[in-house]
């Protein structure tokens, strides 16, 4: 760490500080096939509008999981698609790329190095998406919690959806937690998304705070 | 040559039936694969909101113009087998704008919706899609020949280029099916179908837990949409394909949807029970006895015809 501050007095911080404007602007790649029009980084929807029930149902029932096997929580995961427990009654699918998936499952404690490359993957991912965070570690660091290079809640630096408490926790909390977000995203609940947008620049300074050797666009597409 | 509007509208319908039923053989697919694995799986009517849900997706990605227009190609292959080929004989719109030579063209497009693709795929930039399109394109150089070499062998036989006179010369009886009349080149065929549906041991080009998922590594949203949408067209239709080329066609719907049902499930079952090719072990299985066996169906058939 440049500033010679504890990951975990930055965080505190952080969290005391409920909006910082952003270090610098995002500044938009510019390439001739826009897809999306002159303005990279699109409007958040309104959430009325992003969220209609049969479309809500649609996405519900198929959810597509990106697992992002960090720490222990993934050895849970694996079972999931097993005969025992086969989440593919729920319609979910595993996806190898962040392009196809809706579900970012992190599964388990984030080094800062780490955290690059799950908040690029959350970035590529196509809208709506959502976060399923496993385990103590994502909620406060768990047995990490004094680590000089691991954060301790993601929820400062990525909209979280559902929490699944435990060290670890077994495939059925983790099946639990897929229904508790298949309920919110049916109730209109799962809008992290959105948050993630409106508050974008929030996300961004939290993000460069604790990451010091920042390498990468400030938006990854 | 003057195309009804009758038969357009009508035949706009068969491919929407006929991507309906793809959708559908899929579901009952993970049903057959989830039970082989003792799971239980998801409902049937998975793939229909799979769909939709990619529809309802937004995008943010953006790569070259042929990027977008890959699963345009490879849909457009999709609909061209399935137009050609009649899926049920003598009922307007779904009997197929056959005419003498449609095989060659048949040929033809089964390449061009995987170059479309391998196009499209090379412009994403992702080293695995690239990667996936190379090992796709060998394997698919290597079962096209003994593919090539069994339509060549029903041609010597029957005397004919079209599918529709194909079908024709199978009418009769079960005992006049090439699969019955030519077993050698039935046996080449159904063996090059293996590599053609891309299910296990050849899916190395899709690849899961390897290189993930291949060519459309970087396809989200409304493009996996038409992309699923190509692929479930293109199996049907190649399916169709293979009613008609060795299983005698179709007389009514019912009898049809059934055939190319069965068909379908061939690679799946043979899928359940073997595990993957690699690249080379996959193009040596084709060059090897499928190979022989198509050369032996040529021979069959030119023997049978000298012999009327």
């Amino acid at each position: 760490m440049s500033d010679e501050k504890h990951i975990t007095e930055i965080e505190d911080d952080l969290a005391a500080r409920p909006y910082e404007p952003a270090v610098s602007p995002p500044t938009p790649p510019v390439d001739p096939y826009c897809y999306l029009g002159a303005t990279e980084m699109p409007e958040p929807l309104p959430d009325g509008e992003a969220m209609s029930t049969f479309k809500n149902w649609c996405r519900a029932n198929s959810l597509w999981i990106m697992a992002y096997g960090t720490g222990c929580g993934a050895i849970e995961l694996r079972p999931l698609l097993t005969s025992r427990f086969d989440v593919t009654r729920f319609g979910m699918a595993p996806r190898p790329t962040p392009r196809q998936s809706n579900v970012l499952v992190i599964g388990g404690y984030l080094s800062l190095k780490t955290l690059k490359r799950v908040i690029r993957a959350y970035e590529q991912m196509p809208e709506p998406k959502w976060v399923v965070a496993l385990g103590s570690c994502t909620i406060n660091g768990g047995m990490y919690w004094d680590s000089y290079y691991t954060i301790n809640r993601l929820d400062l630096y990525l909209p979280v959806d559902v929490y699944v408490s435990g060290c670890m926790p077994r495939p059925e909390a983790v099946i639990a937690g897929f229904q508790r977000l298949m309920e919110k995203i049916k109730a209109e609940e799962a809008n992290g998304w959105n948050e993630y947008r409106k508050n974008i620049e929030r996300y961004k300074a939290n993000q460069k705070r604790v990451i010091t050797d920042w390498d990468m666009p400030d938006y990854n597409w | 040559m003057s195309i009804e509007p009758a038969v357009i509208l009508l035949s706009a319908l068969s491919v929407l039936g006929g991507l309906l039923y793809g959708f559908l053989i899929g579901g009952t697919i993970r049903i057959v694969m989830a039970r082989i694995q003792s799971r239980i799986g998801p409902p049937i009517w998975q793939p229909y909101i799979d769909q939709l849900k990619l529809l309802f997706q937004r995008t943010s990605i953006r790569h070259g113009a042929m990027f977008y227009l890959a699963p345009v190609f490879r849909i457009v292959g999709g609909i061209g087998i399935y137009l050609l080929v009649p899926i049920v004989v003598g009922v307007p719109g779904l009997s197929g704008f056959s005419f003498n030579g449609d095989l060659l063209l048949i040929l033809y497009f089964m390449f061009f919706g995987c170059l479309g693709m391998a196009l499209g795929a090379g412009e994403s930039g992702h080293p695995h899609a690239a990667l996936a399109v190379s090992r796709g394109l060998s394997q698919m150089s290597s079962f096209e020949l003994p593919f090539s070499l069994a339509v060549i062998a029903l041609a010597a036989q029957a005397g004919t280029l079209s599918v529709a006179g194909l079908v024709e010369q199978q009418s009769g009886g079960v005992g006049n099916w090439f699969i019955f009349a030519n077993p050698f080149a039935a046996a080449t065929g159904l063996l090059a179908f293996l590599g053609m549906q891309m299910y296990s041991p050849f899916d190395i080009v899709l690849a899961p837990q390897e290189i993930p998922i291949g060519p459309p590594t970087e396809y989200n949203s409304s493009f996996l949409f038409l992309m699923m949408s190509g692929r479930a067209l293109f199996g049907v239709a190649k399916a169709a394909l293979y009613m008609n080329l060795f299983f005698g066609g179709a007389d009514s719907v019912p009898e049809a949807l059934l055939k190319i049902f069965l068909i379908y499930l061939w690679p799946v079952i043979v899928g359940a029970v073997f595990p993957r090719f690699r690249t080379e072990q996959s193009i040596r299985f084709f060059l090897g006895w499928p190979t022989v066996l198509g050369v032996a169906g040529i021979v069959f058939a030119i023997v049978m015809r000298a012999n009327g």
